[in-house]
């Protein structure tokens, strides 16, 4: 119908001099926006189909091809944007939620960057990480309160069980389903490598990847797909997943498109099948039942493996997290409202959750405050996005980060935010066959271990350049952060002064 | 102007230390002599010293030495300390007047025992009750700072350079086994006693040069077993984190010393001896949060000896040298030949490597 | 000795590296100048169906039998590389007959062309390798081949 008619977001430009209809675009593009005419010999494109993942763009050997926004645009309205008409039709046809996918996009405060960084001047030296050991290995877990010592009066040396990280960053959850095997290949190879850990996301373990267990953290989800006893006690870690930074208090739905061979094994679901996971655990209504999860998964494994809780940025996150602590579970993981999804309600995702620097600050206070910050490790994620985020989460009181995005881009995505269609074009969030093989994880893994080492080499200049040469001494010292341009509340709740003071 | 307490001052410093192995006791005259030929490493804004064994005739009490804004605040505080403790003697600190020292606040000191019945109604050991009691003056009471608080030790601090501010206190009218001075650079112009150093919590007192970069990783982590850094320095803090690992956790001076210069993780890998490795990784992996960083060179006293120990990098001088049953411990060479010249094995520790001396036992 | 392999399981049949080849060997620097409008001669060829693709050029063979069977004496082996002397070669087409891997194929003007590893060309190693989007080919040493 006319009324529904939306101009397309995108225009192909296509520079005639340069293409020579080697028609490598069209091979790539799985929305098959490219095509060759033979009546008018040369290439043409229907760009209703384009998604602007710019696959045909870095393909184009002669750089003949961009993308543009369209500037077919509706009458200007700082109220009612484009963007928000377009959905009303969108719905007024569909009768739909609407569904989006990656991390929020709307122009919120990202407070990582009204936050700068201390060094050293005249009155203490900065070190030289080139010169000097710089060290970032963390271990994350719960610590004793109190040493103990045998008859002999020697140091009892017994530690509940700990993950050990190179440095303070972890690959996030991705399910494979969600991702495809050779992501999960990339990650798992990379964090292997690295001496990082990934995760498996709740869609079970392939078969193929137990031997990369020391570096996964395998997931307990509301779905429990792919979830028993050997599974468990695969991982470095099993992460309970409580909620996700994209969409709190919502649940998973996987099309059942997607749960194809493998992912329907390792899943444990019927091929075809859609892979729903509840918004609640069934079994958890309350904390009390979230501390018998952590300690059946514990009985399970004999106690043997950390238990990370993972729950999303929310408003009383202080209270959440305190309670977690309480429940004897070894490491809080906390996802902020502007982390990424294969596909979340839109609404959800851009309007419900907080932003992860307010939730990370308030919660490493209130667990000081209660004095229980040593009984568990705190992991931040949603939109880390650099070395620089890396540092300032620390000093606010991260013990590590939780990278998902980044880890994408650097494996090939372009953030298009077009996941829910399983016709990724860069063979990350597709089970297409055709598509997955786009990604060699050979150049998969190669590319995320090219970037954790330029952050890990960020993070100790960065480290260097404040005098501190071990990373335990810069988490949760927020002396080293100055805010800027932020009002007495935010500071207050970061916990930080404002530049100049 | 903010200071200490209300905002970070980070300052430059001197430290010097005399220990008799043999409990032999020294007057002050000497560390006050030790601290001349530093001069320049102090800027006239804070010097102070600590002696042990200096109040044997009242070795069961404990000193508090406590600065007053007023009469008034004074008053209230005596009040407050009548509800904690015996006070069995109560006096001025006997000074002298000078020009090089000015705006002095009232000075007292105060020998106390607690009320055993207060003691077992809060189920706290001695230590513990007056270490919280002290916490409490310097944060509840305002124009009210207590500075000292050991059995038979005493810390002598104000602002000034260090060998006036020895003069102004008379301290060669008191003999102790063990000295410990500081003078003081700050980067501010507070002019506020209480800022000055040596840092004491019961008989742990800190003499410190240098500024740590980890201060507020290890002050929020300290701050959660009871701890208040009222005065946002480097002293204070591994004053309390000492007072934790040893006296809290019974941590050894050397494992205390461990964990904050604890070694490079790659040294720790090179350890030959299983045990000790074992040992290394637990420490630093239970305590990273108590782990210093930056430059520093600290002498920590405690009843029957001190331990000095630099940063792992070393990135602050600190030599230590012996003559007989002495041993001296200074930023600079210099000082310690000021107060002996024939002073023998003369050595700069390593980075993280403690020097830990103790009295002779039996000897005090 | 380094040659040119071809792992299927990475090849997206996207036909690049035949175009880097063609462009490589056009003696051109404008690669929109030399393909545009024309019909491309390269050295190497996606074959496969639906399923599987793969490019194949030649494996420089320690006992090439194309080399053998060249009757104008064209082809030759200089330090484990076949190369084509464009002078003598007759267009025969008995090399395309004989070679196993169909590596061979007649240039725009009927003269015998073949991979030479785009050692004679500008590009110093070979253009379908660098220009590979997923290293499915790769220029590497693995011992001999026949």
């Amino acid at each position: 119908m006319a009324v529904d008619f939306i101009y397309p977001e995108f225009e192909v430009i296509r520079n005639e001099d340069r293409c020579i209809a080697c028609r490598a675009c069209e091979r790539q593009c799985a929305n098959e926006v490219h095509f060759f005419s033979t009546e008018r010999e040369k290439m043409m494109s229907d760009e209703s189909k384009c998604v602007n993942c710019q696959r045909c763009v870095s393909l184009c050997p002669t750089r003949a091809l961009k993308i543009v926004k369209s500037d077919c645009t509706l009458r200007e309205n700082a109220n009612w944007q484009n963007e928000t008409i377009r959905e009303v039709y969108k719905q007024a046809a569909s009768g739909g939620v609407l569904l989006s996918s990656m991390g929020n996009p709307k122009p919120m405060p990202v407070y990582w960057d009204k936050i700068l960084i201390n060094a050293s001047q005249v009155t203490n030296p900065p070190i030289d990480p080139l010169r000097e050991p710089m060290e970032t290995k963390v271990f994350l877990g719960k610590k004793p309160d109190k040493i103990r010592r045998d008859e002999k009066g020697n140091i009892i040396c017994d530690l509940p069980p700990q993950v050990e990280l190179s440095m303070p960053i972890m690959f996030s959850a991705m399910s494979y389903g969600s991702i495809s095997y050779n992501a999960h290949c990339s990650l798992a190879r990379a964090a292997t490598e690295l001496g990082i850990v990934y995760n498996t996301g709740e869609g079970g373990l392939h078969e193929d990847f137990y031997k990369y267990g020391k570096n996964t953290i395998v997931q307990v989800a509301s779905g429990r797909f792919g979830v028993h006893e050997v599974y468990l006690e695969a991982g470095a870690a099993i992460e309970i997943k409580m909620g996700q930074g994209a969409k709190p208090g919502i649940g998973g739905h996987l099309p059942g498109t997607k749960i194809v061979d493998d992912v329907s094994r390792t899943r444990m679901i019927p091929e075809g099948s859609d892979a729903i996971s509840p918004a609640p655990h069934h079994d958890i209504y309350s904390i009390e039942d979230l501390r018998q999860l952590v300690y059946s998964l514990k009985e399970a494994t004999e106690y043997k493996k950390p238990i990370i809780v993972k729950v999303a940025a929310v408003h009383n996150i202080a209270a959440i997290a305190s309670g977690i602590a309480r429940s004897g579970a070894d490491i809080i993981a906390i996802d902020g409202f502007r982390g990424g999804t294969g596909a979340a309600p839109t609404r959800i995702r851009d309007n419900v959750g907080i932003p992860i620097e307010l939730a990370l600050a308030s919660v490493d206070r209130r667990l000081r405050d209660e004095g229980i910050r040593n009984n568990v490790s705190l992991v931040v994620g949603g939109s880390v996005r650099s070395a620089s985020d890396v540092v300032k989460a620390i000093a606010l009181g991260a013990d590590a980060c939780y990278i998902a995005t980044a880890a994408l881009l650097a494996l090939g995505c372009h953030l298009c935010r077009t996941c829910q269609t399983g016709k990724c074009n860069w063979g990350i969030a597709t089970q297409r066959p055709d598509l997955v093989k786009r990604l060699n994880p050979d150049m998969g893994s190669e590319r995320l271990v090219n970037l954790m080492t330029a952050w890990r080499h960020e993070i100790m200049e960065i480290m260097g350049a404040m005098g501190i040469n071990s990373i335990e001494a810069l988490r949760g010292n927020r002396l080293m952060l100055r805010g800027v341009g932020l009002n007495e509340k935010e500071l207050e709740i970061l916990g930080i002064a404002h530049a100049g003071e | 102007m903010l200071k200490e307490g209300q905002i970070r001052i980070p300052s430059g410093c001197a430290i010097s230390a005399i220990i008799s192995r043999d409990g032999n006791r020294m007057t002050g005259e000497d560390i006050v002599k030790s601290m001349i030929p530093m001069h320049d490493r102090s800027n006239g804004l804070g010097g102070g010293f600590a002696g042990y064994g200096i109040y044997p005739e009242y070795k069961d009490f404990y000193a508090l030495h406590i600065f007053f804004d007023s009469r008034t605040t004074r008053k209230d505080c005596e009040a407050f300390l009548k509800e904690y403790f015996e006070i069995v003697e109560a006096e001025i600190i006997p000074t002298r007047k000078m020009p090089e020292i000015t705006d002095e606040p009232l000075i007292w000191r105060y020998f106390v025992a607690p009320f055993q019945s207060m003691l077992a109604d809060m189920q706290l050991d001695e230590r513990e009750y007056v270490a919280r009691i002290v916490m409490k003056i310097n944060t509840e009471l305002s124009g009210t700072y207590c500075f000292s608080s050991g059995k038979n030790m005493g810390t002598f601090k104000a602002v000034g350079f260090p060998e006036d501010v020895g003069t102004f206190y008379k301290l060669e009218e008191y003999e102790g086994y063990s000295w410990m001075a500081h003078g003081r650079y700050p980067t501010n112009t507070p002019g506020w006693w209480g800022g000055a150093h040596p840092f004491t919590l019961l008989d742990f007192s800190i003499v410190h040069n240098g500024e740590i970069s980890s201060y507020d990783a290890n002050r929020r982590f300290i701050e959660m077993f009871g701890y208040k850094c009222t005065l946002q320095t480097d002293t204070e803090v591994i004053t309390y984190i000492m007072d934790y690992l040893v006296r809290r956790q019974g941590l050894t001076l050397t494992e205390a010393a461990n964990v904050i210069a604890a070694p490079f993780w790659s040294t720790i890998g090179r350890e030959p001896d299983e045990e000790t490795k074992k040992r290394l990784a637990y420490l630093r992996t239970v305590f990273p949060s108590l782990l210093v960083t930056g430059p520093f060179s600290i002498v920590l006293g405690f009843t029957g000896g001190i331990m000095a120990l630099n940063d792992r990098l070393k990135l602050r001088s600190m030599v230590v040298g012996e003559k007989d049953d002495v041993v001296y411990v200074a930023s600079e060479e210099a000082a310690i030949r000021a107060v002996e010249p024939d002073a023998e094995n003369i050595w700069a520790p390593a980075g993280g490597e403690p020097v830990i001396v103790t009295v002779k036992e039996g000897a005090l | 000795m380094k040659r040119v392999y071809v792992n299927e399981e990475w090849c997206l049949g996207c036909h690049l590296c035949e175009y880097n080849c063609a462009f490589a060997n056009s003696g051109l620097t404008d690669m929109a100048y030399a393909l545009k409008g024309k019909p491309i001669f390269p050295r190497i060829h996606i074959e496969g169906n639906e399923k599987v693709t793969y490019a194949v050029s030649c494996r420089h063979c320690t006992d090439p039998i194309c080399v053998k069977s060249c009757i104008a004496g064209a082809l030759s082996v200089s330090e484990g590389v076949i190369t084509v002397d464009r002078d003598k070669c007759v267009g025969c087409l008995t090399c395309v007959l004989v070679c196993p891997y169909g590596a061979l194929s007649p240039s725009e003007d009927g003269i015998m062309q073949k991979c030479e590893l785009c050692l004679k060309n500008s590009c110093g190693e070979p253009a379908c390798v660098t220009g590979c989007p997923n290293k499915a080919i790769v220029y590497e040493e693995r011992g001999a081949a026949n």
